[in-house]
């Protein structure tokens, strides 16, 4: 049976499969959200070094690996967006933004938190640090710049410039802890190297990771839903939902 | 060319010409990006010696001395192959350990030790249960013992 791609890519019929989609991804992310929380918390075994302390990790690496890698989705659908001038492309980076901002700053302040006693200081200026907050910047500066610009259409494109241009950003603080002396520690997972984690933390990991994930899919196909209302308000469509009285 | 495959070719070169700038960048910044020397690179005279700078390196085993009294405590930092003495006034991380990562902020004294204002610890990548780091220990130890005989 062949899927007819095309259809969804109008916001219309996107609006309802979104609508179908949210459910399953919300009831995952909180399945996966406690497994991953009971393994961090009960099952994963105290660190020879750092105690109790080091499950901060199960919420912080989550977090920072969100942070980076929905950067990379929403420049990639902003570009195609800039490119094919495809309007839902356009609202995914938009609808993404948010919670990208919102994992780069758990990460910041968690690492804040975890630097404080491990470390011993909240906050250094070394190459790490530094680019994860300029990441911050970024999704603050994308969001603050399609806010200010009343056409969507022209915002969309402002936003998308500014979207490309910092995914220069990404690779710099994924490799900073190599090319630099920082005062953050190497990767502890990595494509190319055994993992140097006890299996039991790295499983309480990986699952945060991928409920991290789905709650990412839910809550952006949530936004979307709106963005997609307030943008075709003067279409038929939506004003045949609104007669029906699915939407307020 | 279709006008939009136009728009993506010059998005894609756009891109790509910005990736090589900053590497280029980056590559000019090497030097000032350094968080920290080690003591090899003290020794050198690498560092920007007689300003305040970061040294990074294991604290060397055996080498912490606390003065009774008061807070004061000396020990030097080494990368196995140079080691600068340290002395340091306040309290130490958690995570200070001999034979562990560190990183002092402060400036060489004239008598050659390096007066730290600022000293944090600088864990590794390693996590694992304190069975398992003993086991990895006693493994250690045991090769080095067949290495001895």
């Amino acid at each position: 049976m062949a899927i007819n791609w095309f259809k969804y890519s109008s916001p219309a019929s996107f609006y309802s499969l979104a609508g179908k989609m949210i459910p399953f991804f919300t009831v995952i992310a909180i399945i996966l959200l406690a497994a991953g929380l009971y393994v961090g918390f009960f099952i994963a075994p105290t660190d020879f070094q750092q105690g109790e302390a080091y499950r901060i990790i199960f919420i912080h690496v989550p977090a920072a690996w969100m942070s980076m890698f929905l950067y990379v989705v929403m420049a990639f659908w902003a570009g195609i967006g800039l490119a094919f001038n495809t309007r839902l492309s356009a609202m995914f980076a938009s609808a993404i933004a948010p919670t990208g901002a919102m994992f780069t700053f758990v990460a910041l302040w968690t690492g804040s938190l975890w630097g404080k006693p491990m470390w011993g200081t909240w906050w250094v200026w070394d190459a790490r640090l530094t680019s994860e907050l300029i990441l911050l910047f970024l999704y603050i500066g994308f969001m603050s710049l399609q806010a200010a610009i009343d056409d969507p259409r022209r915002a969309d494109k402002a936003g998308a410039i500014i979207a490309l241009v910092g995914v220069v950003n990404i690779p710099i603080i994924y490799f900073s802890v190599q090319w630099w002396n920082t005062l953050h520690q190497g990767a502890s997972v990595s494509v190319n190297q055994a993992p140097s984690m006890a299996t039991t933390m790295l499983l309480g990991m990986l699952i945060m990771v991928f409920a991290s994930w789905m709650y990412s899919i839910a809550i952006i196909l949530k936004r979307i839903r709106v963005i997609i209302l307030e943008r075709e308000s003067h279409t038929s469509w939506v004003a045949e939902l609104q007669k029906k009285g699915t939407v307020s | 060319m279709k006008p939009r495959h136009k728009k993506l070719v010059i998005i894609a070169s756009a891109v790509t010409a910005l990736g090589i700038a900053s590497v280029l960048v980056l590559n000019a910044f090497q030097s000032n990006l350094v968080f920290f020397f080690s003591p090899s690179q003290v020794v050198a005279k690498e560092a920007p010696i007689g300003k305040s700078f970061r040294i990074g390196g294991l604290v060397t085993e055996g080498s912490v001395q606390r003065e009774d009294g008061s807070t004061t405590v000396r020990f030097s930092v080494t990368d196995t192959a140079e080691t600068i003495p340290v002395v340091y006034t306040g309290i130490l991380p958690d995570l200070f350990r001999e034979g562990k990562g560190v990183v002092a902020q402060g400036k060489i004294a004239a008598n050659g030790i390096f007066q730290a204002d600022e000293v944090l610890a600088k864990h590794d990548e390693n996590y694992m249960p304190p069975e398992a780091a003993e086991a990895l220990e006693q493994a250690a130890k045991a090769q080095k013992a067949s290495l001895v005989q």
